[in-house]
């Protein structure tokens, strides 16, 4: 075992040395690449891929290369075998967009320190922001659900939406300083519950200001939703490069999604680069004094009202821009998407990947997707399918076909955020990729331990 | 005689009596006199006129016929809200962390009290017994749905909380939150392998579902009929047993002192022989078994049950435990009250009074916006002492 153990490390620090990061990292994109082109079914196949982002980003190689391959493999490899197999694109939008989530949540909780519970609050900013102003919601608003003519105008063309992406950044902003301001002298755990509420607030004016004025629809939510307009030339186009590889022509509802994964890609970039600044800022150090310990930090000078809500409200606009982005490209938003769980959800993402790690929050936010959408489904479908079988459980005699059909692994999600919240904080409370700081401060810990 | 009293400290069984009596009228009489005022107020405007369209009464006779069931249903839904938030209070009182999985601990007494009704129900026992034996039975499934509960609330604190102890105020936090989903999941687990259904009904049985009727008025075409319903008086009986008899163990027992201790300096209690973790241990105990016997007396009384069922009730009792001030066993038993009576004011009256623009779906917001208010202007509650606040 530990000659198995010395081994890897071996293989661990020469992957490192002279060529073999380069020739890891191509070698592990191209198997990925062609794994999923040969067999577009295979869930092995997409982790790989998937991963490949990840070796990527692990070994030692010339930041010009990373930057190129890792170019290629969002703006061309993913698009064109997104669009061979869209599901696997949904996947990776989702995955794109909990990233973001994530991302935002991070610095809440991560850098400042404040744990907020009901995050998806202003996610629905976003999302209801956008789904009000690109539908018909406007000439809407005088008939109760469900009642209203069929032939009603919309109030803007769809290329607002751009105009709007900035407007939910915006609005979300607000409303992050806006439940900020009344609860930032709460402690932390008081401070988790209140947000608690008012996500929970927040879902229950969605699902009940259908009257007296019809502003969102009530349960049944807001439908359809305009979308950025995508010139046919951009379809043919697509398909005169490209169809010949993807082995089919595109359609334009498939090129909608990787429009739609490229703007969430782009949200991204733009996210983690204003992430990393603020982190090494004067913002960033000072959020840090604040989460380490509050009143050394107000002895210190720093306005940690101002420093707090700051947090609050850039955490919130991430959320923002993503709410109007997925409200767009679902053309459909309900209450239901912004409850309690969703959350938990990108909570559980947070810890899961390390609080205050930018690469770690990604992380986390691929592992539970994927974990989300692949095992648990594929799993789902595994006992579907032995359901259907003759097959006996030997020992105890039970036959599969008994088995409940209430029990569907898919919606267990709530089991695998719990897990995830428990045992992460029992034995790797810094999360899979701990923060550069955090790394520091426990190596200073471990220092201080032992003298 | 003189022994007796001694053995039994009756100072410490009547003061919570009184004290639940006074808070209980204390919050009725304030409540009431407000809607009244504002059911005068309103009377002459066009929502008056509404209701005097509707009804063919004044907006004030209207509030006031539906006044006395108003007070019975807030104060049944208020002694479940104290049941349950004295469990927070008091792990909050002796770790000061919030015991999240509270609510689904209840939710697991709720569950286990009712299938073991349906299995007694399936098994013909329940609809041939004679009214004594629906009591004992009943009695028993709150016992079996307390015991469960406490065990559970034991284990919990054993596997997701004990190792964190001393960690960051945050951690054990987000593990109780992880606990609490994990619950959820784990109930509808289990009942989907087992029954394959998540919504569990109360079974029909004994005279819990007569109501004892003690007037009628007549409202314009309408009569609406004042009583109080058998499993109503059941509640509020069983969560005044409960509140008593755990205000007794904590104030006026060896154990009480011993948690009063640790709650108080677990350092210097641990230095002068109590054993924290034994303490610590128990004190998750009686919460859960107060939790669970909660939880059998709200299917008793909402009858429906599904593996969610504890969120709301258990975030309204810390609501109400925070209102109170949490830590203090009387404010826990003031703030359940003064929630479930403001809940089903405001569920009762505010579709009167916003011409049924905003009515009882806002009923559960309702407590949250209490929450905040509370938080921002009297942080420690209405009962609680202004402590420093910890890191």
């Amino acid at each position: 075992m530990s000659q198995i153990l010395l081994y890897f490390q071996k293989f661990q620090t020469n992957i490192q040395k002279g060529i073999w990061p380069y020739v890891a990292t191509l070698a592990h994109i191209l198997l990925g690449t062609l794994l999923v082109y040969f067999s577009p079914r295979s869930t092995i196949a997409f982790l790989i891929l998937v991963t490949s982002f990840f070796s990527l980003y692990y070994l030692k190689a010339d930041n010009r290369f990373k930057l190129i391959a890792g170019i290629t493999l969002a703006l061309i490899i993913v698009p064109i075998l997104g669009v061979r197999n869209i599901f696997y694109l949904e996947i990776i939008f989702q995955i794109s967009v909990f990233a973001a989530l994530a991302l935002g949540l991070n610095i809440i909780v991560g850098f400042a320190g404040l744990l907020v519970l009901g995050y998806v609050a202003f996610y629905a900013v976003g999302a209801y922001l956008w789904g009000f102003f690109g539908s018909q919601q406007y000439y809407v608003m005088p008939f109760a659900p469900g009642t209203q003519p069929a032939d009603l105008p919309f109030l803007l063309p769809g290329d607002a939406f751009y105009l709007f992406l900035m407007l939910a950044i915006i609005a979300a902003a607000l409303t992050g300083i806006l439940i900020g301001l009344p609860v930032m002298r709460l402690r932390g755990d008081y401070l988790a519950i209140v947000t608690l509420g008012f996500g929970e607030v927040i879902r229950v004016l969605a699902n009940n200001l259908d009257k007296p004025l019809n502003l969102t629809n009530g349960p049944q939510g807001i439908t359809p939703i305009q979308r950025p307009s995508l010139p046919e030339s951009v379809v043919n186009g697509f398909n005169s490069i490209f169809s010949g590889i993807v082995g089919h022509p595109v359609d334009q509802a498939s090129l909608y999604n990787v429009m739609f994964y490229i703007l969430a890609l782009v949200i991204i970039i733009i996210i983690v680069f204003v992430t990393k600044n603020l982190e090494d800022a004067k913002i960033g150090r000072a959020w840090a004094a604040i989460r380490e310990d509050e009143t050394a930090a107000v002895a210190m000078g720093i306005p940690i009202v101002k420093m707090k809500l700051l947090a609050f409200a850039i955490g919130a606009s991430f959320a923002g821009a993503m709410g109007a982005l997925v409200a767009a490209s679902r053309t459909f938003v309900s209450p239901e998407s912004f409850s309690f769980m969703q959350s938990i959800g990108v909570l559980s993402m947070v810890i899961l990947g390390g609080q205050g790690s930018i690469p770690g929050v990604i992380l986390g936010a691929a592992t539970v997707t994927i974990l989300n959408l692949q095992i648990l489904q594929g799993f789902s479908l595994y006992l579907s399918q032995l359901r259907q079988s003759d097959a006996v459980i030997p020992i105890i005699n039970f036959a599969w076909r008994n088995l409940s059909s209430q029990l569907d692994p898919a919606k267990y999600q709530r089991l695998l955020f719990g897990l995830i919240l428990i045992l992460m904080m029992i034995f790797r409370p810094a999360g899979l990729i701990p923060a550069e700081r955090r790394k520091r401060k426990m190596a200073s810990d471990t220092v201080e331990a032992k003298e | 005689m003189k022994r007796f009293s001694k053995l039994i400290n009756v100072r410490e069984l009547l003061l919570p009596l009184g004290q639940l009596i006074m808070f209980s009228l204390g919050s009725a009489i304030v409540l009431s006199t407000i809607v009244l005022v504002l059911a005068l107020l309103l009377d002459k405007t066009a929502i008056g006129m509404a209701v005097t369209e509707r009804f063919n009464a004044s907006l004030f006779t209207y509030t006031l016929i539906n006044l006395p069931q108003v007070l019975i249903d807030g104060l049944t839904i208020g002694f479940v809200y104290a049941a349950v938030a004295l469990g927070y209070t008091m792990v909050y009182g002796v770790l000061e962390f919030i015991n999240f999985a509270h609510s689904e601990i209840f939710a697991v007494g709720a569950f286990v009290g009712v299938e073991i009704l349906i299995a007694l129900d399936t098994a013909g026992v329940l609809s041939k017994v004679s009214l004594g034996m629906a009591f004992v039975i009943l009695i028993l499934a709150i016992l079996a749905g307390m015991f469960a509960a406490g065990a559970l609330a034991v284990t919990v604190e054993r596997v997701a909380y004990r190792p964190l102890r001393g960690a960051p105020r945050l951690v054990p936090l987000i593990s109780a939150i992880g606990v609490s989903f994990l619950l959820q999941d784990v109930i509808r687990l289990v009942e989907g392998l087992t029954t394959g259904q998540f919504n569990r009904i109360f079974p029909t049985f004994g005279n819990f579902d007569e109501r004892l009727i003690f007037g009628e008025v007549g409202l314009g075409a309408t009569t609406i009929t004042m009583g109080i319903s058998i499993k109503s008086i059941i509640v509020i009986v069983g969560a005044v047993l409960m509140l008593v008899g755990l205000n007794y163990l904590v104030n006026a027992t060896k154990i009480g002192k011993a948690i009063r201790a640790v709650a108080q300096d677990r350092t210097t209690a641990s230095l002068m022989g109590i054993d924290v973790n034994h303490i610590i241990s128990l004190t998750f105990l009686v919460g859960g078994l107060l939790g669970g016997a909660a939880g059998v007396l709200y299917a008793l009384k909402f009858t429906r049950i599904d593996p969610f069922v504890g969120f709301f009730p258990g975030l309204k009792a810390f609501t109400a435990a925070v209102m109170g001030g949490i830590g203090n066993l009387t404010g826990a038993l003031l703030g359940g009250i003064v929630l479930g009576m403001l809940e089903t004011f405001a569920g009762s009256y505010m579709g009167i009074f916003t011409m049924g623009a905003a009515g009882t779906e806002y009923k559960d917001i309702f407590a949250f916006s209490i929450l905040i208010l509370v938080l921002i202007f009297r942080p420690q509650g209405l009962m609680g002492e202004n402590v420093t606040q910890k890191a």
